[in-house]
């Protein structure tokens, strides 16, 4: 069955090329299904190629099937080609999954949308797009789908591309990524230089030829590709932007995948940063930082998608924060959870979104717990497992991650708790605020409004991530090593956790209560303040309203002179120099030839008289040279 | 005192300066191909010269073609005098400045 | 200095070649410096006289000949008809320049001439190479030398001049000409009316 593999990225890839052509024509819904069947067949065989991998004996579950040749060059050759692991399948494994639930979701929620078959054409190719990033045999397939991904998300971020500030949001995002792009390919030059190849297996066996310094330059390079993407300190502006595309693209793109995928590459380059805990370190304070600012911001946003937004990039810092400490298989534990009550959250604001008719300001919301019910539930449970209270899933996995960062630093420690905190009290003010309390949006004047729970195929998928969210748990408790099913499956490739070294009980427990009394005293806080209380300035300064400035300084200190250079080179350097110089060549031709000119007098005698000079002169000269 | 190669060559240069000098002052035309037939004939003195001192007769033989080419050049000249002079009487070098630049 | 290969280089051929020297400088100044074109016409043909009586002391007495036929006789000639045809013996400024300082300008540029030649003749330029054309001394009577060398080693430039004055003439009839005026249209038409009952 693992041979079938080449199957996993095939299938959305031909419902991109089914659609792209025909989708217009096969209409609304059909063109729906068709997407959403390929994901789900592209998912069957993902699970299938798993029971095949997981039947196998563990020291043989690395397979790397190589199609062809892509380039040769010299000592470099690049293939295109799949690498079969537990890392990537587990990866393959929630992608496919939640794509599908996501795709059958958005046949609901883009019903009335005139461009219908377009929103799948491009969700099928994001998928196979992101399917070859995590698949990737060598780097340069993971650059491929890192750039699909990016070119995806822009096409989705700006879908309504008539509004000016859904393009100039996809505008941003496109270019935010490219940064960090940069980062990634100077790593990949450095690769080439050194070692002459980009293929996982042949990088990962010959790291003893590089020096150190090389090593920290790699995986910070690498690193900051992952800023890029990943929406890491200070490149977080562009996904509070990006959050103009429809919801389920938030959701998958912003809170699923795409945004995991730096993450991803940190997990996979591991051999690397093992050799180099410094990179590590740094790359651990960075994502507690980012974890820690985020979670300020979405304390005073009043968008009920910026407020995710802001929480998934909190989020994706803790997760960095595990891989600094070296702890990779908590932090694809905290993965795999967040995308389950990350994307949980953001359907069911979709669903609230179009309940109310488009508004999205939840200072305008209130009291939809009784008329939407079964969304109410399921974001309830999406708090629950966010923030971190026993025994969803998210209580499991961030305990993973603190535990983990206490035995690198108790610094670290702190600032992710203070953050733990954070998170449950502003996800408790965004569920107060819109599904407790009055009924605001009666009073504004939106009377005709009867917000309800949507269709079946907008529930469905909620319900089955409220599930997985609340027992997504189990794949990983650390009450043994019989338990701990996701880190014995990915130690093969990302070698065991760091708690293994310490692994008293009672410090078990102890994280354990200290996790849970964060939560739930961030939660109790958040209840105590916005029960009943719409407006609370004094918690919702401009400061972090603003998202702590960082888009107005970098558009002042980054943007404007930029600006101002490009213009002073388009006014003055292209127009005064480089036109002035080539202009200045004729002119000076003209000149010259106008001068000249004056020479053809037109009278013989002149002409005699310059002949019989030229040849006194020549032959003067041929005289002096042969010597008087 | 014995008369030698080199007394007729001076006499010859003498007589080439005087017919180049007057070609670049004179403005009537037909003065000014007078002038080149000075040239000429210092040109063929000085052949004449070199064929007795280097006991050759192309030397003279060379005068030959160029008393005939002389002859040639002098009837097209003067023809094309005459016409130009038709047009307008009184005509100087100087006024046929038509291929000025 | 040359050494030459005259035989005899005694006082009647200085003398000689004084007088004729004179001649011939004294005509080319005159054909420089009269402002009448026909007093130059004749003072040129006191240098070619003179250029002849050189010729003959140099043992070229064909070209001395031919030169005082040809050269004094027709060229002279000719430019002596066009002077009179064309009405130019009238005076002319000799003194009025195209641009300033040219005849100043003339007047180096002639001494650099004059200077050059004298000294590049008095080098010594003959290679020692046996003659092309044949001995020119004691070969008999000189027409007759040059004749055998025109006919045998310079036959084809001898043909080509013969061409070449054909096309002299052919082009002299041809530039001369008188273009007669085509009658214009009313002209025309006022003749066929007149023709007309």
């Amino acid at each position: 069955m693992i041979h079938a593999a080449f199957l996993i990225p095939l299938f959305p890839l031909v419902g991109f090329l089914i659609l792209a052509p025909f989708g217009r024509r096969i209409g609304n819904p059909i063109a729906g299904w068709i997407a959403t069947l390929m994901v789900l067949a592209s998912f069957v065989v993902t699970v299938l190629v798993f029971a095949g991998v997981a039947g196998e004996p563990v020291a043989s579950r690395l397979h790397v099937e190589n199609w062809f040749t892509w380039l040769n060059s010299g000592q470099l050759s690049i293939g295109v080609g799949i690498q079969v692991d537990p890392l990537s399948l587990t990866m393959a494994m929630f992608i496919t999954g939640i794509s599908t639930l996501i795709h059958c979701y958005s046949v609901g929620y883009m019903k009335l949308d005139e461009q219908f078959s377009k929103f799948f054409v491009y969700l099928n190719l994001f998928v196979f797009s992101m399917l070859m990033l995590v698949l990737g045999e060598n780097l340069v397939i993971t650059f491929l789908g890192w750039e699909g991904v990016g070119v995806c998300s822009y096409f989705l971020i700006a879908f309504w591309f008539t509004r000016p500030s859904a393009a100039s949001a996809g505008k941003k995002a496109m270019i935010y990524n490219r940064v960090g792009d940069g980062g990634f390919l100077l790593a990949l030059f450095l690769l080439i230089d050194k070692l002459h190849s980009l293929t996982f297996t042949t990088i990962f066996s010959h790291l003893s030829q590089l020096s150190p310094t090389d090593l920290t330059a790699v995986s910070l390079l690498l690193f900051v590709g992952a800023v890029g993407k990943s929406a890491q300190l200070p490149l977080f502006p562009w996904l509070a932007d990006a959050m103009e595309g429809p919801t389920p693209v938030s959701a998958l793109i912003h809170a699923a995948t795409m945004v995991t995928a730096g993450v991803y590459l940190m997990c996979r380059v591991n051999p690397i940063l093992h050799l180099v805990p410094n990179a590590g370190h740094l790359i651990a304070w960075i994502g507690v930082a980012t974890a820690f600012i985020a979670a300020t911001i979405g304390c005073a946003q009043t968008d009920i998608k910026k407020v995710l937004a802001y929480s998934t990039v909190s989020q994706l810092g803790y997760m960095f924060l595990a891989v600094g400490c070296g702890a990779y298989d908590a932090a694809i534990f905290l993965m795999l959870t967040h995308a389950f009550y990350k994307a949980l959250l953001f359907l069911a604001s979709g669903s609230v979104i179009h309940a109310m008719d488009d508004e999205q300001d939840i200072k305008n919301m209130g009291a939809l717990r009784r008329a939407m019910p079964l969304t109410s539930a399921t974001f309830f449970i999406g708090w629950l497992s966010i923030a971190g209270i026993p025994p969803f899933s998210g209580f499991w996995a961030k305990g993973d991650v603190l535990s983990n960062a206490w035995v690198v630093s108790p610094a670290l420690w702190a600032v992710g708790a203070v953050t733990a905190i954070l998170t449950a009290y502003y996800m408790g003010r965004q569920y107060l605020l819109v599904f407790l309390g009055e009924p605001r949006w009666k009073k504004a004047g939106a009377g005709s409004l009867h917000p309800h729970d949507a269709s079946w195929q907008m529930s469905m998928p909620l319900v089955v991530l409220a599930v997985l969210a609340s027992f997504g748990g189990l794949i990983n408790l650390p009450f043994g090593p019989h338990l701990t099913f996701l880190e014995s499956w990915l130690a093969p490739v990302v070698g065991s956790g760091l708690l293994h070294n310490t692994d008293s009980t009672l410090q078990l427990w102890m994280f354990g209560v200290a996790d849970a009394v964060f939560a739930i005293g961030g939660a109790t806080i958040a209840l105590s303040l916005w029960r009943n209380v719409v407006n609370r300035p004094a918690l919702e300064p401009q400061f972090l309203f603003m998202a702590w400035f960082l888009d107005a300084s970098i558009d002042r200190f980054i943007a404007r002179p930029s600006s101002a250079l490009a213009l002073f080179s388009a006014r003055v350097v292209d127009r005064q120099v480089i036109d002035g110089a080539v202009n200045g060549v004729a002119g000076l031709f003209k000149v010259s030839a106008g001068r000249l000119r004056r020479l053809q007098t037109g009278y013989v005698r002149t002409y005699a008289l310059v002949i019989i000079s030229g040849l006194v002169i020549m032959v003067a000269y041929f005289m002096i040279r042969s010597g008087l | 005192m014995t008369v030698n190669v080199s007394w007729y060559l001076t006499l010859a240069a003498v007589l080439f300066t005087i017919g180049a000098v007057g070609m670049l002052v004179r403005r009537n035309i037909l003065v000014m191909f007078m002038c080149i037939e000075l040239m000429l004939n210092a040109a063929n003195l000085t052949f004449v010269s070199f064929s007795r001192e280097l006991n050759d007769v192309g030397g003279q033989v060379a005068v030959f073609f160029v008393l005939i080419v002389a002859a040639a050049e002098v009837v097209v000249g003067l023809a094309i005098i005459v016409s130009i002079y038709r047009r307008h009487v009184g005509a100087t070098a100087d006024d046929q400045h038509l291929l000025k630049g | 200095m040359m050494s030459g290969l005259v035989a005899s280089a005694t006082l009647p051929d200085s003398i000689t070649f004084a007088i004729a020297a004179v001649i011939v400088v004294l005509g080319a100044l005159g054909v420089v410096l009269y402002r009448n074109p026909v007093h130059s016409a004749l003072m040129l043909v006191m240098t070619l006289f003179g250029i002849a009586v050189l010729f003959v002391e140099q043992d070229a007495q064909f070209l001395a000949a031919v030169q005082v036929i040809v050269y004094t006789g027709a060229v002279v000639v000719l430019f002596l008809f066009v002077i009179m045809l064309l009405g130019v013996d009238r005076k002319e400024a000799v003194f009025a320049d195209t641009f300033k300082g040219q005849r100043l300008f003339a007047g180096v540029v002639g001494l650099c001439v004059l200077v050059e030649i004298i000294v590049l003749g008095s080098r010594n330029w003959t290679t020692g190479a046996p003659s092309v054309a044949g001995a020119m001394k004691n070969q008999g009577a000189n027409v007759n030398v040059i004749g055998k060398s025109l006919f045998t080693t310079y036959l084809l430039p001898f043909e080509v001049t013969s061409a070449l004055l054909v096309v002299a003439v052919i082009a002299a009839v041809v530039l001369s000409r008188r273009h007669e005026e085509r009658p214009t249209e009313f002209e025309d038409e006022q003749r066929t009316t007149e023709l007309m009952p």
